[in-house]
């Protein structure tokens, strides 16, 4: 009895987490050509609370664009206007 | 296997190389943004005299100036010459790409800059500072009539 609760659960959780929302390039989207290194509050959506930059693979930007991010945040980092090193940025 | 024949276009297309580029050279004026970060220890007038120092080098150079914000004094987010705040300073200038060697040199011997970026606007960037700058406009004007 216990075994067949068991298998019941495994099989309903599964189904659930199947549908997966999926990525999609923002900029590409909302038609942004280009990604401005003063504005620090927007860089922040691309970074990690210790201020490195996210991959590709968590925020679903297209290559073309995160290499854009890449930059602006560097150039961001480099006029003191975002971290190198960060604890606790968010 | 260079036979004569295939000489004497080279040749000629080498000498309207050399005329080509020089024409170019002398038409190749782009758009440059730089963003200097001053000391906080200057007073103000210190520090508008620096600004206008550095637009002064730039106009005298043969550049024209677009645009120009001073954003004050901003919290850096990490010290630089153990200061913790400067004074932002943003111009938007068109020039040839001769000048920016000298420019990024005056900015290095002033002991009063602590930082500095000079960027090249392509046509997506241009047209992005363009757009700002009207925005800026709209909301100055706004703000007079209220």
């Amino acid at each position: 009895m216990a075994t067949q609760g068991n298998s019941d659960i495994k099989y309903l959780t599964p189904i659930t987490v199947d549908v997966k929302k999926k990525k999609y390039c923002r900029f590409k989207k909302s038609g942004i050509k280009y990604i401005d290194y003063k504005d620090a509050d927007f860089l922040l959506k691309f970074i990690n609370e210790q201020g490195k930059i996210l991959p590709r693979r968590l925020t679903g930007t297209s290559t073309k664009y995160q290499r854009k991010v890449a930059q602006a945040v560097k150039r961001a980092r480099h006029l003191s206007l975002l971290p190198y090193v960060a604890d606790l940025l968010k | 296997m260079v036979t004569i024949k295939e000489i004497v276009p080279l040749h000629s297309i080498c000498k309207n190389h050399t005329i080509h580029s020089q024409i170019k050279v002398k038409q190749m004026i782009r758009q440059y943004e730089a963003v200097f970060i001053m000391t906080p220890v200057l007073s103000d007038e210190q520090m508008k005299e620096t600004v206008s120092k550095f637009q002064k080098f730039l106009v005298d150079k043969g550049a024209t100036i677009i645009n120009e914000d001073n954003w004050g004094l901003r919290k850096l987010a990490y010290p630089i010459q153990k200061k913790s705040t400067g004074f932002y300073h943003l111009v938007e200038f068109h020039a040839e790409g001769t000048l920016i060697n000298d420019f990024e040199i005056a900015l290095k011997r002033d002991e009063r800059i602590l930082r500095f970026l000079t960027v090249v606007l392509d046509k997506h960037a241009v047209a992005y500072s363009e757009k700002r700058r009207a925005k800026r406009a709209a909301k100055a004007e706004e703000k007079v009539q209220a």
